[in-house]
C-alpha cells in the first residue's frame, strides 16, 4: 500500500490533469448527448411506431461493446478525442433519450389540452409545460448517462483520447513491471471517485433545474 | 377553502347593467369524425345571448364536450359557422382566438411547476402585457375569488385544496378579460360542500363581471342552479329543449327530458328560488361594545334564545345567549369562524341543506360587503315552499301540480 501513496504523490501532477480532462471530456459530452437526446426525443414521443423505433434502437445501442465499437471506428476517423467524443455522445444520448421520451410521453393530456385551450402554440406548449414536466425523468436518465460515460470514457486512451483510461492502459501494457498495478487501481479507483462527485453534482443540477411544484 | 373564504363573498354590484359579453351563434355547426356515418354534432342552431350564463345538459356520449370544444376550435367544425360577437371564428387563427376566450376544466387544470401567480399570469403573458399590468391583474384576480394574492400567489398548485385550485383555474381564465367563458364541467371533481361554494361564487362574480358563459355539466341540479339558459341535448347534440330553467322544468317538451329533470320537480324548485326572492325573517342584534338592552327585549320579543352580534361594519360575528349576554356583555365578541352564512344568491336548497347541518337552525344571510340581512329559519323555507305551491313564487299553481303529477 506503502507504494501506491507514493505513486500518487510522486505522479499527481499528471494524475489530476489526466483527471480534469476524463471528468471534463464527460461533462461536455453530457451537455451535447442532453441537447442531442430531449431533441430525438422530441420529435418522435407523439408517434407510438416512431418511439418505439427509437426504443428499440437505444436498447440494441447499449448492447454494443464499445471497446469493439472505438476499435472498428478508429480506421475511420483517426483523431483520437473527436473519435472518443462521437462514441461517447453515442453512448450518452441513448438512456437519456429514452428517458426523455417516457417523460414526455408521461405528460398529462389534459394540461396540454388546457394549455392549448389557453392559446399555447405547439412549440410553447413544449418548452413551457412538457420539458419543465419532463426535466426531472429526464435529468435521470443524465445521472444514468453520466454514470456510464464515465466508464466507458476510460476506453478512449485506446485510441490515444484524453483521460485516466491512460493509466489502466498504460498499467496492463506494463503488467509485471514497475508500479503496474498502481497505475491500474490509480485510475479505476479515481474514476469511480469522480464518478460519485459527478453523480452528485447532477443530483444538486436535478435539484436546482426542477420547479419547486413538482419537486419530490 | 376555509369558512372565512365562504363569508367574503359580497354581491355588491347586484343589477349591475354592463354587460362584457359578447353573443355567441352556432349556425349550422357539425362535427363528423372520419370514418363514423353519425355526426357526433349534427347541425346545431344555437344562439347564446350576450352576458348570459347558458349549460349544456345531457347524457354522456351527446356531444355537449364536443359542441363547447368547437367554440374555441379545439375540436374544428367539420361545417357551419361559429360567431362570436359579430366575428366568424371559424377562419381566425386558432392561437389567437382561445387567448380571448376563457377557459376552465375539471380538476383547474392549472400547471404544477407553475406558481398560482404564473398560472393566473399565462394568458397576459402571452398577450404581452407589460410586467406591471400583469402583476397587477394576478393580485386583481385572486382577490375576485377571495384568495389573499400575498399569501397564495407565491404557493404552487399542489399546496391548494381542490376548491382553491379550481378558484385558481377560473381566476387564470378570466385574466386576460374574456367576452367569453367555456367551462367544461368545472366543478366536477371537488366535494358537494366546496362545489356548492364554487357555484355560488361563480354566480356572485357573474353578478360582476356579466360574461357570456357556456357550461357543460352532466347535473341537471347544477344546470337548473347556475342557468340563465338551459340547452338540453340528446345524442349527436340535438338540441331537445333550450329554455329557461322555469320553463324546463314547468313544461318540459318530451320524455326525455322528462327523465332528465327527474323525480321530485317540486323539490328541484327550491333550486330556483333564490334567498333574496323570499321574505327574510329578523333576529335580534347588536353590534359589539353596544348597549344589549333593546337587543334583549326583541329577542324576548320574538321568543329566541339568542341574538346575533354584529361587527362596526355590521357583518355577523357569533350568535350569543342571552345568558351570556347578561352574565358576560357584549364588549367582547369574537368572530366565529364556524358561523353558516348564506349570501342572498343562494338557492332555497342551499339554505335548507346549510340549516340542517347547522347547530342553531337558523342561517344567517348577507347582502353585498357582507352585511347582515336577516336570517333564514326553517319557517322561512316552509312558508316559501307554500308560496311555490299557491304560485306566489316561481311557477305558477296549476304547473307545479303537473309536476307532482310527472313525478309520481
Amino acid at each position: 500500500m506503502g507504494s501506491f501513496f507514493t505513486f500518487v504523490q510522486e505522479n499527481w501532477a499528471v494524475i489530476s490533469a489526466n483527471g480534469w480532462q476524463h471528468l471534463w471530456l464527460v461533462i461536455q459530452v453530457l451537455v451535447i448527448a442532453t441537447v442531442i437526446g430531449v431533441l430525438v426525443a422530441v420529435l418522435v414521443y407523439r408517434s407510438n411506431t416512431a418511439s418505439g423505433t427509437v426504443n428499440a434502437l437505444s436498447a440494441v445501442g447499449l448492447t454494443i461493446p464499445s471497446f469493439a465499437m472505438l476499435g472498428v471506428l478508429t480506421g475511420f476517423i483517426p483523431n483520437g478525442v473527436l473519435l472518443s467524443v462521437l462514441a461517447l455522445v453515442f453512448y450518452g444520448m441513448l438512456p437519456i433519450m429514452r428517458n426523455a421520451v417516457v417523460g414526455l410521453q408521461g405528460v398529462d393530456q389534459t394540461l396540454i389540452e388546457s394549455a392549448k385551450g389557453m392559446g399555447m402554440s405547439r412549440f410553447t406548449t413544449l418548452r413551457r409545460l412538457e420539458i419543465p414536466l419532463a426535466w426531472p425523468v429526464i435529468m435521470t436518465g443524465v445521472r444514468v448517462s453520466g454514470q456510464m460515460l464515465m466508464g466507458i470514457a476510460a476506453i478512449a486512451a485506446y485510441v490515444q483520447g484524453p483521460g485516466l483510461g491512460n493509466f489502466i492502459f498504460s498499467g496492463i501494457s506494463r503488467t509485471g513491471g514497475a508500479n503496474a498495478t498502481e497505475s491500474v487501481v490509480l485510475g479505476t479507483v479515481a474514476i469511480i471517485l469522480l464518478a460519485i462527485v459527478l453523480d452528485l453534482a447532477l443530483t444538486l443540477v436535478k435539484r436546482v433545474t426542477t420547479s419547486k411544484g413538482i419537486r419530490v | 377553502m376555509t369558512r372565512e373564504d365562504s363569508t367574503e363573498r359580497e354581491n355588491s354590484t347586484e343589477g349591475s347593467e354592463s354587460v362584457h359579453g359578447e353573443q355567441i351563434v352556432l349556425d349550422g355547426v357539425t362535427k363528423r369524425y372520419p370514418g363514423t356515418s353519425s355526426a357526433a354534432v349534427d347541425n346545431v342552431e344555437m344562439t347564446i345571448p350576450a352576458g348570459e350564463i347558458v349549460m349544456l345538459v345531457g347524457p354522456s356520449g351527446c356531444g355537449k364536450t364536443t359542441t363547447m370544444k368547437m367554440i374555441n376550435r379545439l375540436i374544428e367544425p367539420t361545417e357551419g359557422r361559429i360567431l362570436i360577437g359579430d366575428e366568424d371564428v371559424t377562419d381566425k387563427d386558432p392561437d389567437e382566438l382561445r387567448r380571448h376566450v376563457g377557459y376552465v376544466i375539471q380538476g383547474a387544470g392549472l400547471f404544477p411547476h407553475y406558481t398560482v401567480g404564473d398560472n393566473i399570469a399565462l394568458v397576459p403573458r402571452l398577450l404581452k402585457w407589460d410586467k406591471k399590468r400583469v402583476d397587477d391583474r394576478v393580485n386583481e384576480m385572486l382577490d375576485l375569488v377571495s384568495l389573499d394574492p400575498d399569501t397564495y400567489k407565491n404557493r404552487y398548485p399542489r399546496e391548494l385544496s381542490g376548491g382553491q385550485q379550481q378558484r385558481v383555474g377560473v381566476a387564470r381564465a378570466l385574466a386576460a378579460d374574456p367576452p367569453v367563458l367555456l367551462m367544461d364541467e368545472p366543478f366536477g371533481a371537488v366535494d358537494p360542500i366546496t362545489r356548492q361554494r364554487l357555484q355560488d361564487e361563480l354566480l356572485r362574480l357573474q353578478v360582476e363581471l356579466r360574461k357570456t358563459i357556456v357550461f357543460v355539466t352532466h347535473d341537471f341540479d347544477e344546470a337548473v342552479k347556475l342557468g340563465d339558459r338551459i340547452a338540453i341535448l340528446d345524442v349527436g347534440s340535438e338540441i331537445v329543449q333550450y329554455d329557461t330553467p322555469e320553463q324546463i322544468l314547468t313544461n318540459p317538451a318530451s320524455d326525455f327530458v322528462r327523465g332528465f329533470v327527474g323525480a321530485g320537480s317540486a323539490l328541484k324548485q327550491l333550486n330556483l328560488t333564490r334567498v333574496r326572492d323570499v321574505k327574510l325573517d329578523e333576529a335580534a342584534y347588536a353590534h359589539i361594545g353596544d348597549d344589549p338592552s333593546a337587543a334583549l327585549a326583541k329577542a324576548e320579543e320574538l321568543g329566541r334564545s339568542h341574538i346575533m352580534i354584529l361587527d362596526d361594519k355590521h357583518r355577523p360575528q357569533r350568535w350569543v345567549s342571552i345568558e351570556d349576554v347578561n352574565s358576560g356583555g357584549i364588549e367582547k365578541v369574537s368572530r366565529d369562524h364556524e358561523l353558516e352564512v348564506l349570501s342572498m344568491t343562494s338557492t332555497l336548497n342551499d339554505a335548507l341543506d346549510t340549516m340542517l347541518t347547522s347547530r342553531h337552525r337558523v342561517v344567517v344571510v348577507t347582502g353585498a360587503k357582507n352585511r347582515y340581512e336577516g336570517v333564514v329559519r326553517t319557517e322561512t323555507i316552509m312558508d316559501a315552499m307554500q308560496a311555490i305551491q299557491q304560485g306566489e313564487v316561481g311557477a305558477s299553481e296549476t304547473t307545479v301540480e303537473d309536476i307532482e303529477e310527472d313525478a309520481r
